[in-house]
């Protein structure tokens, strides 16, 4: 099968995963228990107010007819209005987006090495002591709740030592970095161990792998082998997983936003959900699966664009 | 039909128990204790307020210190155990046998049910799975109650594909065949040829999950969606001790510990069971 192919399939999947996103978080407004009007209006509003805030939001209408409306409005890029900030959902986001657009490259920045290395030293003696110890330590790194590490470490090196700001986004470049050192660090420690563990399963297939044999048949030395010919065909197995990561990434980032005060999507999903501003919740779900299943498409097509045997 | 020739076909279960295992066991015993001894265990009652003593340092009368109403610390870690190693058990087995009985019918029977299944499953894997079970929860009011429920809703697919692709390989399998020849009805073939030689993955992906869930728990319970203070829950602790970790570490360490703790034991037997797992197949 050919690129284009495979890009054009892609893409008709696309639009059947998309359409049942819109269904779910559709359905996810009303099976809140409760009338949207009434939330709306307010606890004391008169009959007729709430019959107006009905009709006005086609509340009144058939279920279908509402989701109609409702995928006309995505299509036209309008994702809702926020009952407490009556501003756009999109304009909400747009403002939120760039402190977890920011924390999430910079988790990617911390990760990335460490991942490398351990997987490196885990996989060259599978079973050593240095691989037995990077995976318990490892199992330990996935056990310990994000949120308590966040507190933590801010109590640390940020009250005790002073070395880091506990709270905020900070300003320019310089002060992003500084800012959210802390909350990026603890989402990294949790996803190092998950990323060495698939990096380091996809090194020791390898070393079995049938070109492995051939390289050393041709006399390449054991070093050559492991940078030229393990490395780079153990990476896109991770690169798949990384697509993956990106879903718990997003779900962390709700935590350590939340810890460290960020004002990104975390923070305006945790305070949406607190505050029932039903639309919001809607909206940064609806992003999130977005976001997640695109991501995941352009991991996909860029295997396949490294890898030919994917197309196959 | 228990004692049928047939199940003698499937290859006995490797029983090693690695250090680790051994390990995991004592921890997980150790914190059932716990929960089921709280009463007896705890020197004060998890609830009682001792506005006298707020915020005290560990000592030998509190040894996890107090909180800033004075309730003791480590009578809270303790009666809390309760409630998460509940929510391990009551967050895992409602997704794990609708799951297991949803990817056996679907694995066996294949067809629609099979491809309305898969679509079901390709969607709920879109949502970041935190973002879905948070905006459940969020939509139906924050409890423990509908936390479970929406851990159910989200968490039932990934049994049910895990469960899937075992019955896939075992229904093309001999003994299957061979079931089928002495013309045994699929339900039988189901409960007590399929089943069995499906179940061993569940359960040690079920002993990880537990980690995820518990995790989950306490995550919603410090962002206000879970359990709900006063109740004495590692989360909810951990949350009432942010506002004064600056004069009192004391509040926020012992319980996340404590998770830490109870984590660890579910994800080493976890590894373990998966290990073990690994180990059968290729056998």
């Amino acid at each position: 099968m050919s690129l284009l192919q495979l890009i054009a399939r892609r893409l008709l999947q696309l639009i059947g995963v998309l359409a049942g996103i819109s269904l779910v978080t559709f359905l996810l407004v009303h099976m809140a228990p409760g009338d949207p009007a009434r939330l709306m209006a307010g606890e004391r509003a008169s009959p007729e107010t709430i019959a107006a805030i009905r009709s006005q939001y086609g509340l009144d209408l058939p279920l279908w007819r509402q989701f109609l409306t409702y995928l006309t409005n995505l299509v036209s890029g309008d994702i809702g209005l926020s009952l407490r900030f009556q501003r756009p959902v999109s304009q909400l986001i747009e403002q939120f987006m760039w402190p977890t657009l920011f924390l999430t490259g910079y988790v990617l920045c911390l990760a990335i090495p460490p991942t490398v290395a351990l997987a490196i030293l885990g996989a060259r003696r599978p079973g050593g002591i240095a691989d037995q110890i990077i995976r318990l330590v490892g199992i330990a790194g996935l056990t310990i709740p994000v949120f308590w590490l966040g507190i933590m470490m801010s109590r640390f090196f940020g009250v005790s030592l002073g070395w880091f700001p506990v709270s905020g986004y900070g300003t320019g470049f310089a002060g992003h970095l500084h800012h959210l050192f802390l909350p990026a660090l603890s989402t990294a420690i949790w996803l190092v161990p998950v990323l060495t563990q698939s990096l380091r399963a996809a090194l020791i297939e390898k070393t079995t792998a049938d070109f492995v044999t051939a390289a050393r048949a041709q006399g390449a030395t054991e070093r050559q082998i492991f940078w030229q010919t393990m490395l780079p065909n153990a990476v896109l197995p991770t690169l798949n997983l990384l697509g993956v990561m990106v879903a718990f990434m997003i779900g962390g980032a709700i935590i350590v936003e939340t810890v460290y005060a960020v004002p990104g999507l975390g923070t305006l999903m945790v305070n949406a959900l607190l505050g029932r501003d039903y639309y919001v919740v809607q909206g940064l779900t609806l992003i999130f699966a977005v976001s997640t299943v695109l991501i995941t498409l352009m991991v996909d097509l860029l295997t396949a664009f490294i890898d030919p045997r994917v197309r196959l | 039909m228990a004692d049928s020739p047939i199940l003698v076909q499937t290859a006995p279960p490797a029983r090693i128990i690695t250090p680790t295992m051994l390990i995991a066991l004592v921890i997980l015993g150790g914190w059932l204790v716990t929960a089921l001894a709280a009463s007896a265990i705890a020197p004060y009652d998890p609830d009682a307020i001792d506005i006298m003593n707020m915020l005290s340092p560990p000592s030998a009368a509190h040894w996890f210190g107090t909180d800033q109403v004075g309730r003791d610390v480590f009578s809270r870690v303790l009666f809390a155990s309760r409630v998460d190693l509940l929510l391990c058990v009551v967050g895992v087995l409602p997704p794990l046998l609708i799951g297991t009985t949803i990817g056996l019918l679907s694995g066996y029977f294949g067809g629609v049910v099979d491809n309305v299944f898969m679509r079901i499953y390709d969607l709920t894997v879109a949502f970041p799975f935190f973002v879905l079970v948070l905006a459940i929860v969020g939509v139906l009011g924050p409890g423990l109650l509908n936390f479970i429920l929406a851990l159910t809703l989200v968490g039932w697919v990934s049994y049910a594909r895990l469960v899937r692709a075992q019955v896939l390989t075992i229904r093309e399998s001999e003994y299957i065949q061979a079931a089928k020849c002495l013309g045994y009805q699929p339900a039988t073939i189901l409960s007590h040829h399929v089943l069995p030689n499906a179940v061993g993955p569940v359960i040690a992906y079920a002993v990880s999950d537990a980690v995820l869930v518990m995790l989950a728990g306490a995550s919603f319970g410090f962002l206000g969606m879970g359990a709900q203070p006063p109740l004495a829950e590692w989360g909810v602790m951990i949350a009432d001790g942010q506002a004064f970790v600056q004069q009192a570490w004391w509040i926020c360490l012992f319980p996340g510990l404590a998770a830490i703790s109870l984590g660890l034991g579910f994800a080493l037997l976890g590894d373990g069971l998966g290990l073990l797992q690994r180990k059968g197949v290729t056998a």
